[in-house]
C-alpha cells in the first residue's frame, strides 16, 4: 500500500512517519506541500513538526498549503488521513476534524511516554486495537491542549469521535482528557502523541519488560494497511 | 526664481542616507579621529591596522578588524596555548580524523563510509542578558557550524551552569535558558540527548550556556569553508540582515559585565528556528546536488567573518557588492551590515554554471538569496557600497593574522592555602541513621537531584535514532539504519575540582567524559572542548587557563584521542570575581551496533551487581564536602588514565559480548549516588553489601559511600553471564568486587547493615528539588 507523508516547511517527524509506514509493511511516498499531486497514494499522513514555525497558530498556515486542496478532497471522499501532533493541528485548522488546540495549560513544551486508552477501535487507523486497550505512545508538544465548545464535545463524545484519551496524567490540560479524535466517517484521525515513535524496538518508549521496546504505535499503520488489503 | 532656488537648496540638505567612508577618503584624511576604543580595539591594535593598510582604515574596515580581532573571534589570548592540541598528537590519534581543529567543526571517520562531526561552543554572555534568545541562538549557531561541514545535524546537548538555585535571579535565567533551548532545538527537529545542569553561586551573574551539536555525513559530502575558483559566485542566503546582534557575540563575549555600564540587550541576537530548519533542509539539498564549492555559516562577526575567512582559506581574493545584501531594515549603514550578527544566514561559493540550479533549490525552500560578488585572484577582499570602494584589505590580516598575546601569568596567591584545607578531616558520620540522612541530603541536593524538569522540555524522539539519552551517562544515536552503527557522546566539567587544581581538573573532566562514553558500550574516539574562564587580563585566570590546556592536551595524548575543535570563552566574571575554571570536555565514541548499548540502570531482577575499580579517601571538592559541610578545599582525586583506558576496553568488550545489562559511572556523590540512580532509572531495587569493599579498600562506611575516586563503574550482570564476566575482568586485570544483587520485588535500595530507603522515598527526594523551586508542570 502506498502511504503518502506530506512534508511542509518546518515538518520534523516526516521521515519518522515514512519509516513507520515501511516497518508496517507499507510503501512510504514523500509528498511536497507545494505540489497539487498525491501521486496515487491510498492513505495520507500529515506529520509532526513546527510547520511555518507555528506562526499565526500551529498548523494554520500549513492547512492552506497547495496540496491541502487535494488532501481535503481525498479525505472527504473517504481516503484514510492521519494527522500527528502538528498534523492534528492542521486537520483541525482545515476543519476535517472537530476542535482546536491551544498552548499547554502549564505553558511549557512537554515530552513524556504517555499512556492512552483507545476509545474507538473502528476507525481506519485504530481497527487493529481493542476498544478500551491501553497503549503507550510518546508525546511531545507545546500547543497540545485540545479544546472545543460544549456542544461539540457533547456531540463527539456521543458519536464515538473521541478516538483516544489520556490515562493517568493529562499532560496538557485537554478537555475531557481527549488525546485524539476522528471525523464522523472514521477515515480521518488526528492525535497529539506520536505513534510513529513507537514502531521500532530499541527506539520506542520504555516498557515494563524492556527499555525503549514500545511498539504500540505500529498498529496505527498496520490497521490502515490491513483494512485496505481486505477490501 | 528665488522659489526654485529655495527648493533646490531644500533638496540638497535632505539626508541621502549615510555617506560611505571610502578607501579614497581614508587616504585623503589620514588624521580623522576614529572610535576604535568604542569598538573594543586597543590603541596598539589600531596602530597595527594602520600599519597593515599603510593608511587609516575606513569605517567599514575598522568595523571588520574590530570584530575579527575581538577575543571571541581571534583567540588572541589563548592561541599560544591552544597550539598544544595540534602538537601533542600520535599517529593513532589522527588515523580516523578527517578534519581537525581550525575548521567550523572536527570530522571523524566512524567507518562504513560514514563520518561524524561535532563541536561545543559557548553562548554565555548573551544568555545572561537575555536568557531565552541567548540560549536559543547558541543552539542555532552551533548547528550552523555542523551544516557548514556538509553534515545533517542529528543531535544537540547543552552544558548549563547557573547561580545558586535559591538566588533571586536564578529562576529568571533557568526559565529563559531552558525554554530558549527547548524552543529552538525542538523546532529544528533535533533530539536533545544529554548535557549538564549545575548550580553554584560562583556562576551568579555569569551563567554558562554551552551548546553542543553533532552531525552525520557520508565521506564524499564533506564541505569546507573556502572560496576557491576565480569567477565563482559568492552567494548569501537565509534570513535577511537586520540590526540585531550588531557586534553581539564578538563584542559581548570579549568584555566583562560591569554593574554601572549601559544595558547590552540590543547586542543580543534574535533567533528564528523555523528559518534555520528550512535552511538546514535547503543546504542538504544543495549538497546532494553538488551545487556548492565552499560554504560558511554566519555567526559572530557576520559578513565580516564569512567573507574574510572564505577568502583567506581559498584563492585569497573576493569582490563584494554590499548593496546586494538583502536587508530587514534599509536604514542600516555599511558598517552595521558588515558587523550584524543576524541569525540563520549562510554564505556559499557557487560555480557560475551551477548558479541557476542553486537558486532553484533556495527558491523551492523559500529561502531568500542574493549574489553578492565573486572570487578573485587579487589577494584582496574588496567591498563596494553605493558604487564606491569601502573595504580593500588582505583578508588574511583580518581573519588569520590577528594579534597574538602572551598575557602575564601568575600563580594564584590563594591556591596553596586552598589546597591545604583538606576535606579529609571533616567529621564523617558513623551512626547509620546519620549516614542515611546525608545520603538523602545529597540525593536531593540541587546538583545531584533529577534534572527531568529541564530535560522533559526537550524532544528526544525526533529523527527516530536516539538509542540513549538522559538520564543515561551518555547520549547515543544510530547513524546507519542498516548496520546499526552509531555514536555516543558525553560531556563533563567539575568547576570545583578545577578551582582546586585546574590542570588536574581538566584531566578529570576528560577522564569522566571518556568513562561516560565507555559505559554505554561505545569506544571513545575524539574530543571537543569549551574552555570557560574569567578575564584573560587577570594573570591568575591566565595561569588557570594555561594549566587546564596543558592538563587536557597531555591527557588527550595519554588516552590517544584527538581534540577536533572547540571554543574558548573568556571574561566570564562580574567585577573582579571570576567563575571557577570550567573546561567543558566532550568525548565522542563509536559503537558498531547500537542494539548492544548499555543503559545506566538495573533492568532485571536477580542480576549481580559489581563495582569495577577501587576507592580511596578522596573527598576534597566532593559533592559530600560541598553539600554537607559547605566546604571547598584540598586536592582533587587522582586520575590514572592508563587505568581508564583499561576500564573502557573492558566495558566495550563486555557490551559487545552482551554480558553487561547496565553500567553507571561513579562521579559526583560517589557510590551512594550511583546506586540510587541505577535503582531509579527503571525502578528496579537492589540489595548491596559493603563488607568486602570496606576490607579491601580500608575505608569507613561513609567514605566508601561518598568518596569520588575515579576509574569506577557499577555494572549489573545477568546470572548466566557471571562466569564469563568475571573471566573478562580477570583477563584484563581490572579490580572488581561483587557488591550486591538487583531485587525488583523489594522496591527499595538496601545497603545491608547501614540503611534501607524505599523506591518511593528515593524518587520523591530525587525528583522533588527542581519542580519545588521552578514550578511543577504535571503531576509526576
Amino acid at each position: 500500500m502506498r502511504v503518502g507523508v506530506v512534508t511542509f516547511p518546518g515538518s520534523l517527524d516526516d521521515r519518522d512517519a515514512q519509516r513507520a509506514v515501511r516497518l508496517a509493511g507499507g510503501e512510504p511516498v514523500a509528498l511536497w506541500h507545494g505540489d497539487h499531486d498525491l501521486q496515487g497514494v491510498e492513505a495520507i499522513i500529515l506529520p509532526g513538526g513546527f510547520s511555518y514555525g507555528d506562526y499565526l497558530r500551529a498548523g494554520a498556515i500549513a492547512s492552506l498549503s497547495p496540496i491541502m486542496t487535494e488532501v481535503v478532497d481525498a479525505a472527504n471522499a473517504g481516503m484514510p488521513v492521519l494527522g500527528i501532533c502538528n498534523g492534528f493541528q492542521m486537520l483541525a485548522e482545515a476543519r476535517l476534524i472537530p476542535g482546536a488546540h491551544t498552548r499547554n495549560a502549564h505553558q511549557q513544551f512537554i515530552r513524556r511516554d504517555q499512556v492512552l486508552r483507545v476509545e474507538n477501535a473502528s476507525t481506519d487507523w485504530t481497527n487493529g486495537f481493542a476498544e478500551g486497550q491501553e497503549i503507550t505512545i510518546p508525546l511531545k508538544n507545546a500547543d497540545g491542549r485540545f479544546i472545543a465548545d460544549d456542544e461539540t464535545i457533547k456531540r463527539i463524545e456521543g458519536e464515538g469521535q473521541v478516538a483516544f484519551r489520556y490515562v493517568g496524567v493529562n499532560p496538557n490540560g485537554s478537555m475531557d482528557d481527549i488525546a485524539g479524535v476522528s471525523n464522523a466517517r472514521g477515515n480521518v484521525v488526528g492525535l497529539m502523541p506520536h505513534p510513529e515513535h513507537a514502531t521500532e524496538p530499541g527506539f520506542g518508549p520504555d516498557m515494563p519488560d524492556a527499555m525503549s521496546s514500545g511498539v504500540d504505535g505500529l498498529t496505527f499503520f498496520t490497521s490502515v494497511i490491513e483494512r485496505a488489503l481486505s477490501k | 526664481m528665488s522659489t526654485e532656488n529655495d527648493r533646490a537648496e531644500l533638496i540638497d540638505v535632505r539626508p541621502e542616507g549615510p555617506k560611505p567612508d571610502t578607501t579614497a577618503d581614508a587616504a585623503a584624511t589620514p588624521d580623522k579621529h576614529q572610535p576604535y576604543e568604542a569598538l573594543g580595539l586597543k590603541a596598539d591594535e589600531y596602530a597595527q591596522i594602520r600599519e597593515i593598510l599603510g593608511r587609516r582604515p575606513t569605517s567599514g574596515e575598522l568595523a571588520m578588524y574590530s570584530v575579527m580581532w575581538s577575543e571571541h573571534c581571534s583567540y588572541k589570548s589563548s592561541k599560544i596555548y591552544l597550539r598544544q592540541f595540534g602538537q601533542k598528537v600520535s599517529p593513532a590519534m589522527t588515523k580516523d580524523l578527517m578534519v581537525g581543529m581550525g575548521e567550523n567543526a572536527g570530522v571523524v571517520d566512524v567507518g562504513g563510509g560514514w563520518a561524524v562531526t561535532f563541536k561545543v561552543e559557548s553562548h554565555n554572555h548573551p544568555s545572561y542578558i537575555e536568557p531565552f534568545q541567548g540560549a536559543a541562538t547558541g543552539v542555532g549557531g552551533i548547528v550552523r557550524d555542523i551544516i557548514s561541514m556538509g553534515a545533517r545535524p542529528v543531535a544537540v546537548m547543552d552544558q548549563l551552569r547557573f547561580g545558586a538555585i535559591d538566588a533571586p535571579d536564578t529562576q529568571r535565567v533557568v526559565d529563559g535558558v531552558v525554554q530558549g533551548i527547548s524552543f529552538y532545538a525542538n523546532c529544528l527537529g533535533l533530539p536533545n540527548i544529554g548535557g549538564e545542569t549545575y548550580f553554584d553561586a560562583v556562576y551568579q551573574g555569569n551563567p554558562l550556556v554551552n551548546a553542543l551539536a553533532v552531525g552525520v555525513l557520508r565521506h564524499e559530502d564533506l564541505h569546507l569553508a573556502n572560496a576557491k575558483g576565480v569567477g565563482n559566485k559568492v552567494v548569501l542566503f537565509g534570513a535577511r540582515t537586520g540590526g540585531d546582534g550588531i557586534g553581539g557575540a564578538s563584542i559581548l563575549a570579549s568584555d566583562t559585565f560591569s554593574s554601572g555600564g549601559p544595558t547590552k540587550r540590543p547586542s543580543v541576537q534574535v533567533g528564528d528556528p523555523f528559518a534555520e530548519k528550512v535552511l538546514i533542509e535547503c543546504c542538504l539539498e544543495l549538497f546532494r546536488g553538488e551545487l556548492v564549492e565552499g560554504i560558511q555559516d554566519l555567526g559572530a562577526a557576520g559578513i565580516s567573518c564569512a567573507t574574510s575567512e572564505l577568502a583567506s582559506n581559498g584563492d585569497g581574493g573576493m569582490f563584494i557588492e554590499l548593496d546586494d545584501v538583502l536587508l530587514r531594515d534599509p536604514s542600516l549603514t555599511a558598517e552595521e551590515i558588515l558587523m550584524s550578527e543576524s541569525q540563520e544566514r549562510m554564505m556559499a561559493v557557487v560555480s557560475p554554471d551551477k548558479l541557476d540550479a542553486f537558486l532553484a533549490v533556495t527558491a523551492k525552500w523559500d529561502v531568500e538569496t542574493s549574489v553578492l560578488g565573486e572570487v578573485t585572484d587579487t589577494g584582496r577582499l574588496v567591498i563596494n557600497w553605493h558604487g564606491e570602494e569601502i573595504v580593500n584589505v588582505d583578508p588574511r590580516t583580518v581573519a588569520v593574522d590577528g594579534p597574538v598575546y602572551e598575557r602575564p601569568v601568575a600563580y594564584p596567591s590563594w591556591i596553596d592555602a586552598l589546597q591545604a584545607d583538606t576535606a579529609a578531616t571533616l567529621p564523617r558520620p558513623t551512626d547509620p541513621e546519620e549516614v542515611r540522612a546525608q545520603f538523602l541530603q545529597l540525593l536531593g541536593s540541587p546538583n545531584l537531584a533529577d534534572k527531568s524538569w529541564v530535560t522533559n522540555q526537550y524532544d528526544t524522539y525526533v529523527l527516530g535514532n536516539t538509542a540513549l539519552s538522559f538520564p543515561d551517562d551518555g547520549g547515543m544515536v544510530r547513524v546507519d539504519e542498516e548496520s546499526g552503527l552509531g555514536f555516543a557522546i558525553a560531556t563533563d566539567a567539575n568547576g570545583r575540582w578545577c578551582q582546586l587544581d585546574p590542570k588536574q581538573g581538566a584531566r578529570l573532566a576528560l577522564a569522566e567524559a571518556y568513562r561516560n562514553v565507555a559505559v554505554t558500550g561505545a569506544v571513545p574516539a575524539a574530543v571537543t572542548d569549551c574552555l570557560n574562564f574569567g578575564s584573560p587580563e587577570d594573570p591568575e585566570v591566565m595561569w588557570q587557563f594555561s594549566q587546564a590546556v596543558e592538563g587536557l592536551s597531555d591527557a588527550c595524548l595519554e588516552l590517544e584521542i584527538p581534540v577536533t575543535g572547540g571554543n574558548v570563552s573568556f571574561y566570564n566574571q562580574t567585577g573582579t570575581k571570576p567563575i571557577f575554571p570550567t573546561p567543558v570536555v566532550g568525548v565522542l565514541g563509536v559503537i558498531q551496533d547500537v542494539a548492544k548499548r548499555v543503559p545506566s540502570g538495573w533492568q532485571d531482577d536477580g542480576d549481580n551487581i559489581y563495582l569495577l575499580g577501587t576507592s580511596s579517601l578522596e573527598l576534597d571538592g566532593s559533592a559530600w564536602a560541598g553539600t554537607v559541610h559547605d566546604h571547598l578545599g584540598g586536592r582533587p582525586p587522582a586520575v590514572d588514565l592508563a587505568g581508564e583506558k583499561q576500564l573502557a576496553g573492558l566495558l566495550a568488550a563486555g557490551a559487545d559480548q552482551s554480558l553487561i545489562a547496565a553500567a553507571h559511572d561513579l562521579s559526583d556523590g560517589g557510590l551512594a549516588q550511583a546506586l540510587a540512580e541505577a535503582v531509579l532509572r527503571f525502578g528496579v531495587g537492589a540489595r548491596v553489601y559493603l563488607g568486602e569493599l570496606l576490607e579491601r579498600d580500608g575505608l569507613d562506611v561513609a567514605a566508601t559511600l561518598f568518596t569520588e575516586s575515579t576509574g569506577r563503574v557499577v555494572v549489573s550482570v545477568p546470572r548466566e553471564d557471571d562466569v564469563k564476566f568475571r573471566g573478562l575482568c580477570e583477563g584484563r586485570g581490572y579490580p572488581v568486587a561483587r557488591i550486591g544483587v538487583t531485587d525488583a520485588s523489594s522496591q527499595s535500595l538496601e545497603i545491608q547493615d547501614v540503611f534501607t530507603v524505599s523506591l518511593d522515598e528515593l524518587r520523591s527526594t530525587h525528583r522533588g528539588t527542581l519542580p519545588a523551586r521552578f514550578g511543577a508542570t504535571i503531576p509526576q
